[in-house]
């Protein structure tokens, strides 16, 4: 593949026509500027998103978003939709942490007044928000009592004390997606998630304490309870592995469904099953019960934080309190109506590394959010900015509702170890005023910040293409990773 | 026999290569336990069976690898010594190994993204791709 391959549509758009490959079904379109299509021409991403365009029932193009990178079948940043029912859904186009996504909480506390206490909330932060390889959660939860949390997701937590109703409402879906099955979640799947619910992971999972250092939108801010200067927390993880298992499972089970319903497909990882068959309406149970159970993990580790705030602030303020802004999934598959092509239509929205960003007036958002449209939360990489965008009408009409995730990866994780070692990095981000807690060394340097992209060129171009709006920028002040 | 660690951008790549089936899928575990950077105890030593049946050698070396990741994550155990037997769709593994000490990374999941076992004029290689 190379740019000569692509046909420019703007600035900030691009297009692989459908005949570049005789199996596509839909072309792919892509959001970059030059100098970002640049850096993406080097992986593999653009190679495997024209693979995710000969999956069977696919409408309108497969979208690629500019924080996309190489990942394993579907590229990440990916947005393919496929026509409910009879087209498939494929589970390696969700990926296997199943609603990863962030949530963004806000508070009215002045960063300037709270410096003295940032190493205390940083260290409460890492004590109630457990976090590393394979870490137990904050919480144990019985075998029916998982079922529940599948079935319910934040409404669960509702129930039990660790949530509050603003929190479902600033939450995708209100925090439950309808039409889970937790008798589609294998045994093993359920073992998993019972020992690690309430907990965040190790990876790329974080928390992340941050000052509102820009406002872009000042409506949409004050609407979100976003003030400059003062701290916010960002959790970023899934469903641990819970969802996992969920997608191991399923793509393992699929491998014989592609062959049953007569599906070839370029790359393995792609399996799928149209989603009225009995494979992928169990698939379908399966992945928003794990969707579920990610909700409810955002939920409680939310709860975590805030009893970290509560007993950082509450002697000193007593306006400690942190309120939900919104919480979104950015690997998920959605059954949502678009319009394509003049005509309303039911798809499947496979979203891998890409965000829900509906615009103004869309379903299914809170009232104080219809005017403004759907938040959305950036997060960049270890030690940069992140951003709060909000969803438009054009993202309604050019890319399924979404846009982009993150900042996404430009050098391989060996490579990021290679360049600098964990304790250097850590020293250096101390140096800046960020306080670093951090279960894994070679886990930091993994993630150190110049193995991504930069991520305000990524909403710059997502903004500058109409997906998004800009709303404010976050800067990190604390780090907490697994 | 042996592994090599390839650039993926945002995953880990390994590619395994070995004189014949059982000996593949033996590699590939030991290079999943160095890539995790898992260090075991020397004292206690603990056994399991494995079986599993699938339509093709590559889905069969996926349920291996993927039952050795619940094992790490659900009984803090990594193995390092195996006796592979496969038989056309079936596969039947003894393995021997111990309760973890430290790990670095956890492998989270192991994908099918463009799997293949291949013959090579020293045996057979294949290349796979693990979700961390």
């Amino acid at each position: 593949m190379n740019i000569e391959n692509l046909i420019q549509i703007s600035e900030t758009e691009w297009e692989i026509p459908i005949h570049f490959r005789q199996d596509m079904r839909v072309p792919v379109r892509l959001f970059a500027t030059r100098e970002l299509l640049e850096q993406i021409i080097h992986d593999k991403s653009l190679e495997q998103a024209v693979n995710a365009a000969t999956l069977p029932g696919l409408v309108g193009a497969v979208i690629v978003m500019p924080d996309m990178h190489q990942g394993y079948g579907f590229p990440i940043g990916g947005v393919a939709a496929t026509e409910y029912p009879h087209g498939v859904i494929s589970p390696g186009a969700i990926g296997y942490d199943i609603n990863c996504g962030v949530r963004l909480l806000a508070s009215s506390i002045d960063y300037d007044s709270a410096r003295a206490e940032m190493d205390t909330l940083a260290t409460l932060l890492n004590k109630y928000c457990p976090s590393g390889v394979g870490k137990e959660g904050a919480i144990k939860v019985s075998v029916k009592e998982l079922d529940q949390v599948l079935r319910e997701g934040s409404r669960w937590a509702l129930k039990n004390g660790y949530a509050s109703e603003a929190d479902l409402a600033r939450t995708e879906e209100g925090g439950c997606i309808e039409g889970a099955e937790p008798e589609q979640v294998s045994d093993r799947a359920k073992a998993r998630g019972r020992e690690q619910i309430g907990s965040l992971g190790a990876g790329n999972h974080f928390i992340e304490v941050d000052v509102v250092d820009e406002v872009f939108d000042e409506e949409a801010a004050n609407t979100m309870g976003l003030y400059k200067g003062c701290l916010t927390v960002q959790i970023h993880c899934g469903s641990r592995g819970l969802g996992h298992q969920v997608c191991t499972d399923y793509v393992q089970q699929f491998q014989s469904a592609v062959r049953k319903y007569g599906i070839d497909l370029p790359d393995r990882e792609l399996v799928c099953a149209p989603m009225d068959s009995p494979e992928g309406k169990a698939y379908l149970g399966a992945m928003r019960a794990a969707a579920n159970f990610a909700f409810a993990n955002r939920q409680l580790l939310a709860h975590s934080a805030r009893r970290a705030f509560e007993e950082t602030f509450a002697s000193k303020t007593r306006n400690w309190h942190l309120h939900q802004v919104y919480d979104i999934a950015h690997n998920i598959g959605k059954i949502e109506t678009h319009e394509i092509d003049g005509r309303k239509v039911k798809v499947c929205v496979h979203r891998k590394g890409a965000t829900r960003a509906f615009g103004p007036g869309a379903p299914g958002l809170p009232p104080e959010y219809q005017k403004i449209g759907q938040p959305v939360i950036i997060p960049g990489s270890m030690g940069t900015a992140s951003w709060v965008l909000v969803g438009t009408e054009d993202s309604m009409t050019r890319s399924f509702g979404s846009t982009c995730h993150g900042a996404g990866r430009v050098l391989s994780r060996s490579k990021a170890k290679k360049e600098v070692r964990g304790d250097t990095l850590r020293k250096e981000l101390e140096e800046r005023g960020i306080k670093v807690r951090a279960g894994s060394m070679p886990g930091l340097a993994e993630e150190a910040p110049f193995a991504y992209k930069d991520v305000d060129v990524v909403v710059e171009t997502v903004s500058a293409a109409g997906i998004a709006k800009k709303v404010a920028r976050l800067k990190p002040v604390a780090v907490i990773k697994g | 026999m042996g592994f090599e660690e390839i650039a993926h951008t945002a995953d880990w790549s390994v590619r395994v290569w070995a004189p014949d089936l059982p000996s593949l899928f033996a590699e590939a575990a030991r290079a999943m336990n160095a890539l995790a950077g898992t260090v075991t105890g020397k004292g206690q030593r603990v056994k399991r069976t494995f079986e599993a049946e699938a339509p093709d050698e590559e889905s069969l070396l996926v349920a291996f690898l993927s039952e050795l990741i619940y094992y790490q994550e659900q009984e803090n155990l990594a193995f390092e010594a195996f006796e592979v037997q496969i038989e056309g769709q079936k596969l039947k593994v003894e393995m021997e190994g111990a309760p973890i000490l430290s790990i670095n990374k956890a492998i989270k999941a192991v994908t099918f993204h463009n799997l293949k076992i291949e013959k090579t004029d020293q045996g057979l290689e294949t290349a796979i791709v693990f979700d961390v």
